[in-house]
């Protein structure tokens, strides 16, 4: 005899808390066969607009904390996910349509992106940083610092968790908090990591993860004035030269889209695109 | 007498031969421009100097031809000691025509002597002499192995610093192995073409450096050319925004240097004396006619008193004249249009409330002057404050904490430069590190070198100049790994580390065939 | 900014008022250190740059003739003698033999025991400490090392007093001042000042001599400065002239900021005197312009401004035949003293 499973309500990640959208609209979630999953909450520009109060709050907490401390806080994302793995697993293959060894890859992979990621936390400034032997009496040194609010939209392809996390793991390794749009058609397993997140060490309003329409939403977030950056790296469908335009207003660091399965390949680079360079001078004498 | 009224004391104008028209420096010669041409004068004087072509689009494409066929026939083949050769030619010949050079400068520029002296070409020469050595070391950029230069840059420059900002562009893309497009300023373009001159003398390939000179809309045929892979653009925020919109869309790499509002914050604690020199370079160097200048004083209320004495005491041996003149210290504004703008803007000050005060300088019968000028008493909220006036004009204001000062510094939408003193060591790293501003000066200012990288946060622009940041933005890393399949995920995922470092090992005739 | 009254204060009133307290060790050093501090490479930079005003033509000459009245010219070696003294003030009476327009210098600067042969051989031009001729500065408290008891110092100081000295070059305590015995120093100014005194109760003028190059950082010579003003010096030096560095352009203007500051403050005008390895009219004109960007122009007055030179009065009078005749002049046609 069957048990009556108990559906969980898919809602937003916003500032660590998990609100219905303000709009109190929501879409259905259809498996590949077009089966009825669940009603995600269809995020309105409001929702990103809270969204981007949420990270620009969070970010002196998170750009702040030590290199050593956000590797782990990174680090400790990956342990969560690997305790949930059949969940994410189930959630792929619902949604996506694969088997469970295929999704099983992907849950892999995105751990290991993880690990990856939260390794570099305290050595990507050593990498990309420089002393600079300038010709006076000047200690001068250049070091990389977060961006600040950096604004995804995520991968929308086939491998809907990976895809995220390697659209947000390289912007938060250097202090960046991040408003990411989900993958539209395949969004639970980016509320579920939601869930992981704020299980995790990671402070709210570091993550916020809207669900719904990225058409809609993203051009809010290219033109908001309190967002730092832009990661088209899944707006690929979408008007994203548009979405170029209106972040060339604020003058906004951009990532244009990424096809394919390679899309948001790791890399150091992708954590060097949400970071600034600040070069420090100072006077050098005993005197 | 009174010793303090200096003779004068000029730098004589003989080595300069200078012809009356200039033409465009296309694939290695000079060609009259299809444009009309138009007047280059001495903004201290009014008087012409000489007439420069305007080139038209036909000649911006004839230009971005001659770029393309000596990146692709020439440029991109030759090794990258050969073109550090090139480069370390180049930097001698600025050195042996450096004085020339200051002086044509000087008269077309309008700042003082003793800055392009001083500063600006012993900075051209440096900034050739540094990127030289590049050349042959691209490995060690900082993007990974064999990294790839990006073909034709189209560069515009500004006019306060013409020939180093042609310099700040066309060192790190000759070394990175671009060929090059370039539009000096439409008031400055003078040292850019006897630059040119020195190109031929250093035997530099034809077509590997073009110079096209013209106005605003020169430069933008220029940056929307379909054959231009990197655009760098150094000017107002208003320009470098208009330029991010025109290439979205494109796969041009961008830099730009854009505006800034610089806060120059002064602790009670402050190497006063020196702080006052600090303050006094940061906003009347180069007229303040400099992007990254200190031009909000923030002074801690509890010496705002004394350092406004001192400044005001500071300011009056400030000596404003004849830029040729060796003791001159202020010298012309660059064109009547700046002119216009830095009274506008200090006008409103006045009306805005602020208090304003001028040091006593006697004002030449013609050219474009603007005389010291310090506003107290300003608000966060005055648009003295907020706006980048970019002349000889001081805003201070005031803080009581550390955490007020930063945020003060900080609420603005640029993000350029800013300037710290104090004594106490700990202090100044924990604010340096607050502060958003792509350089940070402590217990000094507007201080350059070529091996310091350069550049904004927010608006104030994207990517860097200067470094080996700076050869970066004139690179992209080799090709990386093609598609990553979900078959490939399958067979025992490899660790994306291993993935990352085999991307970087594709070799570069995959990138070209990307292409 | 100019504080009235501390102007018509006594010298030990007013570093009463300014410290708060008695010059004790813990009182000056709590005032010395609430001293701005000093950023070197900022300094030094700021020198550089007065050092590159370029002074052409008629302020070239008028920089010349003020050079040469600023300076005191001097000898102080071991092996000086009446007849070396003698020539000494020749030389300082009539620089150059050739022009009788050229000025003659502020001061002969000598060993204590050679105050009477100088003012002997200055006979009438004597300007004793007045403006007309030609003053004599002796060298006192165990200069150059300042190393003996405070009452060899003093007598030091009175024997050339009595011999006829208008202006006493002390040297400070280095090794008191960099033990942080600030009390100690400031005691033996005091007390040299006093000993300054002559019988009609005029007073010779004291320079302080900071020795500038023992003291190794600005902030020491920025403290040593307001000490020795606190304590009543008429004029701060730079240098004995036996140490190096001696006297450097960035030294004195960190000097000159004091100066400025105590004027400020006080309304009191102090002298400054860089001494030692100041050789060239090219050099001695960068002070010129440091003192008149720095302090004012009021500062050129040998009131106010000395160079402690020797070599250098030969070097101006060559650039001054060159400015007199147009064409370069060479060693032979100027006098060795």
């Amino acid at each position: 005899m069957n048990r009556l499973a108990i559906p969980k309500t898919y809602k937003l990640y916003i500032g660590g808390k998990f609100p219905r959208s303000e709009s109190g609209r929501v879409y259905e979630v259809l498996s590949h066969t077009g089966d009825f999953l669940a009603n995600a909450a269809k995020g309105s520009r409001k929702d990103a607009r809270d969204a981007v109060v949420a990270a620009r709050s969070a970010l002196g907490g998170w750009a702040g904390a030590t290199a050593y401390n956000r590797g782990q806080v990174l680090y400790r994302i990956a342990e969560l996910l690997e305790g949930r793995r059949n969940q994410f697993i189930a959630e792929i293959v619902n949604c996506e349509g694969v088997n469970a060894a295929v999704a099983s890859a992907q849950v892999d992979e995105a751990i290991d992106r993880w690990v990856w990621y939260a390794g570099w936390a305290d050595k990507y400034v050593q990498v990309a940083g420089n002393a600079n032997p300038v010709s006076g009496p000047f200690f001068n040194i250049s070091v990389p610092e977060p961006t600040g609010v950096v604004a995804i939209i995520a991968p929308q392809g086939t491998e809907s968790l990976l895809g995220l996390v390697s659209a947000i793991a390289p912007a938060l390794v250097a202090g960046n908090t991040v408003v990411v749009v989900a993958n539209e058609r395949a969004p639970l397993s980016a509320i579920s990591l939601g869930e992981v997140l704020a299980t995790s060490d990671v402070p709210g309003g570091v993550v916020n993860i809207v669900t719904g329409s990225p058409a809609e939403i993203a051009p809010w977030l290219a033109s908001h004035a309190d967002v730092n950056a832009l990661d088209l790296v899944g707006a690929g469908n979408l008007d994203w030269v548009e979405l170029q335009i209106s972040a060339a207003d604020t003058l906004k660091r951009v990532l244009p889209p990424e096809a394919g399965a390679d899309a948001a390949t790791p890399a150091l680079n992708r954590i060097l695109a949400f970071t600034e360079l600040k070069t420090v001078w100072h006077t050098k004498a005993i005197l | 007498m009174k010793f303090l009224d200096y003779a004068p004391a000029p730098e004589s104008k003989a080595l300069l031969g200078l012809k009356s028209d200039y033409g465009l420096f296309i694939n290695g010669a000079f060609t009259a421009g299809r444009g009309t041409p138009f007047r280059t004068i001495n903004p201290a004087t009014e008087q012409q100097i000489a007439m420069i072509a305007t080139a038209n689009e036909t000649d911006v494409d004839d230009a971005v031809s001659a770029a393309r066929h000596a990146y692709d026939g020439v440029w991109s083949r030759l090794s990258g000691s050969d073109r550090g050769k090139y480069l370390f030619r180049i930097a001698r010949l600025v050195q042996e025509r450096a004085r020339e050079l200051a002086v044509a400068e000087t008269l077309d520029n309008g700042k003082p002597i003793k800055e392009t002296r001083d500063v600006d070409i012993p900075l051209v020469a440096a900034w050739f002499f540094y990127y030289a050595g590049w050349a042959d070391k691209l490995d060690h950029a900082g993007v990974g192995p064999n990294p790839a230069s990006l073909g034709v840059a189209a560069q515009v420059i500004p006019w306060n610093f013409p020939l180093m900002m042609l310099a700040w562009k066309i060192a790190p893309a000759l070394a990175a192995g671009n060929t090059v497009v370039l539009k000096p300023a439409e008031t400055t373009s003078l040292t850019a073409l006897l630059f040119a001159e020195i190109l031929q003398q250093a035997d530099l390939p034809a077509g590997v450096v073009n110079i096209i000179t013209g106005d605003g809309s020169t430069g933008a045929t220029l940056v929307n050319h379909p054959g231009v892979n990197k655009v760098a653009f150094t000017g107002s925020t208003s320009v470098g925004r208009a330029i991010a919109r025109s290439i979205a869309g494109t796969d041009k790499k961008l830099s730009l240097e854009l505006g800034g509002k610089g806060a120059n914050i002064v602790f009670d604690d402050a190497p006063i004396d020196q702080a006052v020199e600090g303050i006094v370079r940061g906003i009347f160097f180069n007229q303040g006619h400099v992007c990254c200048a200190g031009s909000r004083l923030l002074v801690q209320e509890s010496i705002h008193d004394d350092v406004i004495d001192r400044l005001k005491r500071r300011m009056q041996t400030l000596r404003l004249g004849d830029p040729l003149d060796k003791n001159t210290d202020i010298g012309a504004i660059n064109s009547a249009e700046q002119l216009a703008r830095i009274r506008e803007l200090s006008d409103l000050g006045e009306q805005e409330g602020a208090e304003r005060w001028s040091a006593d300088c006697e004002i030449p019968p013609n050219g474009f002057w603007f005389s010291p000028t310090i506003f107290t008493n300003v608000s966060t909220s005055h648009r003295i404050a907020r706006d980048e006036i970019f002349g000889p004009v001081l805003s201070v204001l005031t803080f009581r904490t550390p955490a007020e000062a930063v945020a003060k510094a900080n609420n603005t939408p640029y993000g350029l430069s800013a300037g710290i003193w104090s004594d106490k060591g700990s202090r100044i790293l924990a604010v340096a590190d607050k502060l958003r501003a792509g350089v940070v000066w402590a217990n000094t200012f507007n201080q350059f070198d070529p091996s310091s990288p350069f550049g904004g946060y927010k608006e104030s622009g994207y990517g860097r100049e200067g470094g080996r940041h700076g050869l970066a933005a004139y690179l992209k890393p080799a090709v990386r790994s093609g598609s990553r399949s979900i078959a490939a995920a399958n067979q025992q995922t490899p660790s994306v580390s291993k993935k990352s470092a085999s991307a970087g090992k594709k070799s570069a005739s995959a990138e070209k065939a990307a292409k | 900014m100019t504080n009235s009254p501390l102007a018509t204060y006594q010298p030990d009133q007013r570093a009463l008022a300014l410290i708060g307290g008695e010059a004790t060790d813990a009182n000056l050093r709590r005032y010395l250190h609430g001293i701005p501090g000093i950023d070197a490479v900022g300094l030094e930079a700021r020198a550089a740059d007065l050092g590159t005003r370029s002074i052409k033509t008629s302020s070239k000459r008028w920089a010349i003739d003020t050079i040469i009245g600023l300076i005191d010219l001097t000898t102080l070696e071991g092996a000086d003698t009446p007849g070396k003294v003698r020539s000494l003030v020749a030389k300082a009476l009539v620089p150059d033999p050739g022009d009788p327009g050229t000025p003659r210098v502020a001061a002969v600067c000598v060993y204590g025991d050679m105050v009477g042969s100088a003012v002997t051989a200055l006979g009438s031009a004597h300007a004793a400490g007045g403006t007309d001729g030609v003053n004599v500065a002796a060298v006192a408290t165990a200069f150059p090392s300042g190393r003996a008891s405070l009452a060899i110092k003093l007598t030091d100081v009175r024997d050339a007093v009595a011999a006829g000295a208008d202006e006493i070059d002390m040297v400070i305590d280095r090794g008191a001042f960099l033990a942080g015995r600030f009390g100690q120093v400031y005691d033996e100014i005091v007390a040299v000042k006093e000993a300054c005194r002559r019988a009609d109760g005029s007073m010779a003028h004291l320079k302080v001599i900071l020795e500038t190059g023992e003291l190794s950082t600005y902030d020491n010579v920025r403290r040593a400065s307001w000490l020795a003003i606190l304590a009543g010096g008429d004029f701060i030096k730079t240098s004995t002239g036996k140490v190096a560095p001696a006297a450097t352009l960035p030294v004195t203007l960190s000097m000159l900021e004091v100066v400025r500051d105590w004027h400020r403050l006080t309304g009191v005008r102090i002298g400054v005197k860089p001494a030692g390895g100041i050789r060239t009219s090219k050099d001695a004109i960068k002070y010129l312009v440091t003192v008149a960007e720095t302090v004012g122009e009021e500062w050129l007055s040998p009131r106010l401004f000395r160079f402690g030179a020797s070599s250098l009065l030969n070097d101006v009078l060559l650039q001054r035949q060159k400015m007199t005749t147009g064409h370069y002049s060479g060693p032979d046609y100027v006098t060795i003293d």
